[in-house]
């Protein structure tokens, strides 16, 4: 069998189509094993994984804290609002300490582009990058692809158009690589100032205009607009925004087509998708969480089987 | 490499009755026994033997599944190879029911070793047995041997048995491989 050609999952953008295709192929398995009565496989019951949170998360920190578990790896899980960060410790420092106790994988998620990949180079574990800040969340992206192909049967040949605030979104960046890489057509939409400046270079559509993409989308993936990450006003008020992007169910029935629905989470309802959307036959976002957990299971499992004995 | 023919299609033929012959002498109409494959080689042979029990000897409701028990091995990160898995297709309860153990080759005894563990994600069996076509007598790792046998050899480490299924390598046939 083919093994993964990277040891760390740092970002699609060091993946190759075979990679995907063999984690698609690894997820498949786990999703039978997690719809088995007895969830849990005893593959990993050797490894140790550290899930380090440097930044808040509910839905991947719980989606990957159980398929490690599924797995039968140890766990140990480190918040930063709660640890020794706060009293002035480094990234590297940190880390080496937690890998000091014999383990020998770490799921980061960090406020700072890059984080995952400077890690790689300074530590002497396999890393997977669960967020760095505004750059990549790889899982998430192989997540929303695995739904796609799930849902449509394929991926290639689609045309996926993510909706929404997409210059603070790691998802966003993933998502368009991950599609790219196996033969989507994809093309971004949001109000002007929330699409970076140099967005087309990545070989996308750019459209302002919702109505215009989801007539032309198989997928739209409604993005979250992040205020958190949001120093300066980037539109007049959530209501123009909810307006001119939002998706509710009289905009979808208008369309000549059913289109699928997907978000990453968590949803703000009522502001980039209505209730009545989010919780139709249309929207496929509790299969995306579903298949979050098998996702992970198998690029764990591909990466596991990389660790030297 | 030279290889020595064990079986010819002839006396697969009729290994493969008298297994069933043997099956149906222990589970009478099979209303409480599950037949399943061990996954990769050992689905043809429960493929083979369940189709036979409902032709030619007109036995109703054979259960029949696949287990897959890669994700149960010992072995994991342990040799050079990367662990490829298969699909897993038990589409019943198997908690109270007769399991019989279907694989063409018993060598060490890990994968049936595995494969007593993977069974248990699908709930208590009342009983678990095994059937296998080559049994390769002395290489046994563990205490495990077969209820049913085809035939039993004599090989040693470096030797391989492989069985050969119509339906995949185009005739049935038991080759060791030297």
């Amino acid at each position: 069998m083919s093994e993964l050609s990277v040891n760390h999952l740092l970002g699609i953008k060091y993946l190759t189509k075979k990679d995907i295709q063999l984690i698609f192929e690894t997820a498949d398995h786990f999703k039978e094993v997690i719809n088995r009565p007895i969830k849990k496989v005893p593959s990993l019951r050797d490894i140790t994984i550290a899930n380090l949170f440097f930044e808040n998360s509910t839905r991947t920190k719980l989606s990957f804290e159980l398929a490690e578990k599924r797995l039968s790896a140890d766990v140990i899980n480190f918040s930063a609002s709660q640890s020794s960060v706060k009293k002035g410790e480094t990234l590297i420092d940190t880390v080496n300490n937690i890998l000091s106790m014999k383990v020998d994988m770490v799921v980061m998620r960090h406020p700072n582009p890059g984080a995952g990949v400077f890690l790689s180079q300074h530590v002497d574990a396999s890393i997977i990058n669960a967020g760095d800040g505004a750059h990549e969340h790889p899982t998430q992206a192989l997540l929303d692809s695995y739904s796609i192909r799930e849902r449509l049967g394929d991926v290639k040949g689609k045309n996926v158009v993510i909706v929404g605030d997409i210059l603070h979104s790691r998802v966003a960046l993933s998502n368009i690589y991950a599609l790219q890489l196996q033969g989507a057509n994809v093309m971004v939409c949001g109000p002007k100032t929330l699409l970076p400046k140099y967005i087309k270079d990545l070989g996308v559509k750019v459209e302002t205009d919702l109505r215009k993409a989801l007539n032309w989308c198989d997928v739209a993936n409604m993005l979250r607009v992040q205020n958190e990450r949001m120093d300066i006003s980037y539109f007049p008020t959530t209501r123009e925004y909810t307006q001119q992007y939002g998706v509710n169910k009289l905009l979808l029935n208008s369309l000549d087509k059913e289109i699928i629905i997907m978000h990453p989470g968590p949803i703000n309802r009522g502001v980039e998708i209505t209730s009545d959307v989010a919780d139709s036959d249309q929207a496929i976002i509790l299969d995306q969480v579903q298949n979050g957990v098998a996702i992970r299971m198998a690029v764990i499992y591909l990466l596991a089987s990389k660790i030297k004995h | 490499m030279s290889q020595k023919v064990l079986l010819n299609a002839k006396e697969v033929n009729i290994i493969l009755h008298r297994l069933a012959c043997q099956l149906i002498e222990n589970h009478n109409d099979f209303s409480n026994t599950v037949l399943i494959g061990l996954q990769p080689r050992g689905k043809y042979l429960a493929n083979r033997l369940a189709s036979m029990l409902k032709s030619d000897y007109k036995i109703k409701n054979i259960e029949l599944g696949h287990l897959d028990i890669t994700f149960f091995r010992d072995d994991f990160r342990r040799g050079e190879k990367i662990l490829e898995a298969n699909t897993t297709d038990i589409n019943f309860i198997v908690e109270n029911k007769n399991i019989v153990f279907i694989d063409d080759v018993l060598y060490t005894g890990r994968s049936i070793r595995a494969a007593l563990t993977a069974i248990q994600s699908f709930g208590r069996p009342n009983e678990i047995e095994l059937l296998t076509l080559i049994d390769r007598r002395f290489s046994r790792h563990l205490p495990i041997q077969p209820n049913y046998r085809g035939r039993q050899v004599d090989a040693i480490n470096e030797e391989k048995v492989k069985v050969n299924w119509a339906e995949n390598e185009g005739e049935d046939s038991v080759y060791l491989i030297k």
